[in-house]
């Protein structure tokens, strides 16, 4: 789950990284009279990508100027995200630009600190650029991070004297909160220096949703539709799609090839549900309540391959909540004869072949 | 010989107690694996499916000469339990347990890697070896011996892809199902090798999925050291990019990481890829030259 940049700043601040004095509205009126030194800088609080260039970060020299744009980025949106608060904080005097990031790295399974004296920028560009210029440094998890590797670092960026040592620090101060926060990602770019000391200028922190019930004071996560947030709540893993075939699926990998098959054969998926391992016959109703509640669906594709998930669990719950829509089931796998049969009572048939019942989903759609 | 587990393997299940631990514990049983004790904290003294259960993995290993454990223990203390039955040396330790914290998984991984021991998973549905073996989740009835090493980053489709295998009449040497998680125990490359090395296993079927670089680091790997055939499929060709597809594991950021890039640096170290699950048994055939 993504946090928005006042919410990674609050955490930040926690922490003790220097952040600019700053206030959160979500209204124009009052910006003119907010206790803040001009200029300012009003920051839409979006969690797309881009929201520089599409006017969503503006400067403003009088309150008077900060209000009148307060209220036009208000009424914006950005790449489908209407922007509902906005970010005002004391305009910085920035020197130069840094990049620090700490993020899960799959391919040495640790911590990574990802570092950069070109920062302000889009890191994967400077990477593909001129990866001479980042420093990566592996955290090795029994040992932890501490100041002598932020010195190592900052040396590599070229740092000396007392800007060194702020600058381990403030490392040291990211890492701590990367791991106490379960972060997947604790990024600050720019990491500027202003007047001969650094702040976090942006901040972007992505926590770890299987860490959600050991981090209970993190904000209602608002990246996700409302169908999304029920399904969650259900802890069924569900995406909106644009098609008109709903999908239901058992294990991610399958599910995604059951939308590649769907494509394959000309059809196209409304959405992508994945009711989970061990997905019991309450867990399947819900699912199925979740994939029909989308405006616009033709069809249903249910394509269930039990491990862990048994069969019989699943039928169960098809035969006792019948769908709106024609439908197309796979069954297969653990307790598979007990699952047929329960279907079989209930009047409806199950293929075993999955293509065969991709192409009849798709022909269902098409209404032949 | 199959990879990491055989007729030697005696295995402890961690979690037995519970709904999946007891469950499977059963199915194991049934398959032939010699499941040799059961760990819940509180219930030591207790039989399950006959299966002894002890209090602690130190306890189980000590009386029953246990030297493989599955974990189904919950994601809380999933991580506990990993590293107990790492600090006890069973290898492999194998984690079905989903929903465990990253953070949690970096340190049961960096742990092993010290000892030397192998994690497979976690969020992860195990590894079979027909006839002879199996720990965790995988539904026995699809499996029959043969020369087939399969490894596989999803649980599901790795049954799929089996099942289609058996249908057409080709075995399975070893089945490994590494885990959706962004940090698994096991990668690509680890298993590649030894399925590279392995007497028994004539192809290898690779089954990737998009998010991460893992596919591309296999490229690269079976490009320079492996001689035996290498077939694959890449779920989540039509995913849209930027969202997330249940696991943690698939999702697709910017370029990098999408199915497309995948398919591509596969094809470039000679591996044959599949375009739909069900079109991998063809394409095994063909390099076994049946």
């Amino acid at each position: 789950m993504r946090l928005h940049e006042y919410q990674a700043k609050e955490l930040f601040a926690a922490y003790g990284i220097p952040v600019q004095r700053g206030v959160v509205v979500d209204r124009a009126e009052g910006v003119a009279g907010l206790d803040l030194r001009y200029p300012v800088v009003l920051k839409a609080q979006v969690l797309v990508g881009g929201r520089g260039k599409a006017g969503g970060i503006q400067l403003a020299s009088t309150p008077e100027e900060a209000q009148e744009k307060a209220a036009r980025i208000l009424g914006m949106e950005i790449r489908g995200e209407r922007v509902r608060r906005l970010l005002v904080v004391e305009a910085a005097q920035i020197e130069r630009e840094y990049y620090l990031a700490f993020v899960v790295d799959r391919s040495s399974r640790h911590l990574t600190l990802v570092a950069s004296a070109e920062g302000g920028v889009d890191i994967e560009e400077v990477a593909r650029r001129s990866p001479e210029r980042i420093v990566k440094l592996s955290v090795d998890p029994s040992l932890g991070f501490h100041p002598f590797h932020g010195r190592q670092v900052g040396r590599r960026l070229g740092l000396s004297g007392t800007l060194l040592g702020q600058f381990a620090e403030v490392s040291c101060s990211l890492y701590r909160l990367a791991c106490e926060r379960d972060a997947e990602l604790a990024e600050i770019n720019p990491l500027a220096l202003c007047d001969g000391r650094w702040l976090a200028v942006d901040a972007k922190l992505v926590v770890d949703d299987n860490a959600r019930p050991r981090q209970p004071d993190l904000p209602a996560d608002e990246e996700t539709t409302e169908l999304e947030r029920m399904a969650r709540e259900y802890d069924l893993s569900y995406v909106e799609l644009d098609g008109d075939i709903a999908i239901i699926g058992n294990g991610a990998g399958l599910v995604m090839s059951t939308l590649d098959m769907v494509a394959h054969f000309g059809g196209r998926p409304a959405n992508f549900l994945d009711v989970g391992g061990g997905a019991s016959t309450e867990a399947m109703r819900r699912a199925l309540d979740i994939a029909l509640r989308k405006p616009g669906v033709r069809a249903l594709f249910i394509n269930i391959f039990g491990g862990i998930t048994r069969c019989d669990d699943v039928a169960r719950a098809i035969a006792s909540s019948p769908a709106r829509v024609p439908t197309s089931i796979r069954l297969t796998g653990t307790n598979e004869e007990e699952g047929r049969r329960i279907l079989e009572q209930a009047g409806m048939f199950a293929f075993t072949d999955p293509e065969e019942a991709a192409r009849r989903a798709v022909a269902l759609a098409r209404g032949s | 010989m199959a990879i990491l587990i055989g007729e030697h393997t005696r295995v402890l299940v961690q979690g037995i107690t519970g709904y999946q631990g007891e469950f499977h514990t059963a199915r194991m049983l049934e398959f032939g694996t010699r499941v040799v004790a059961g760990v819940t904290p509180g219930k030591g003294g207790a039989r399950v499916h006959g299966v002894p259960v002890f209090d602690t993995v130190e306890e189980a290993v000590e009386a029953t000469g246990a030297n493989a454990s599955c974990v189904f223990v919950p994601a809380r203390f999933a991580k506990d339990a990993a590293l107990e039955a790492i600090a006890a040396g069973l290898d492999p330790v194998v984690v079905i347990t989903e929903h465990i914290p990253v953070h949690d998984a970096i340190a049961v991984v960096d742990f092993a890697r010290r000892r030397g021991v192998h994690v497979i998973g976690p969020n992860c549905p195990g590894i079979t070896a027909p006839d002879r073996c199996k720990i965790g989740i995988m539904p026995s009835h699809l499996f029959r011996r043969g020369p087939v090493g399969l490894l596989s980053r999803s649980g599901t489709l790795t049954y799929e892809i089996v099942a289609g295998l058996t249908r057409a009449g080709i075995g399975q040497s070893t089945a490994v199902g590494m885990g959706g998680d962004p940090v698994v125990g096991m990668s690509f490359v680890e298993l590649l090798e030894l399925f590279e090395q392995d007497g028994e296993t004539e192809a290898i079927v690779l089954v990737g999925e998009i998010g991460g670089a893992a596919e591309e680091e296999a490229a690269r790997y079976i490009r320079e050291h492996v001689r035996k055939p290498v077939v694959a499929y890449v779920a989540g060709r039509t995913a849209p990019p930027g969202k997330r597809m249940g696991h943690a594991g698939a999702v697709i950021s910017g370029t990098e990481g999408t199915a497309q890039a995948k398919v591509e640096a596969l094809q470039q170290a000679g591996v044959a890829v599949a375009e739909l699950p069900t079109r991998v048994p063809e394409l095994v055939a063909r390099a076994l030259g049946r």
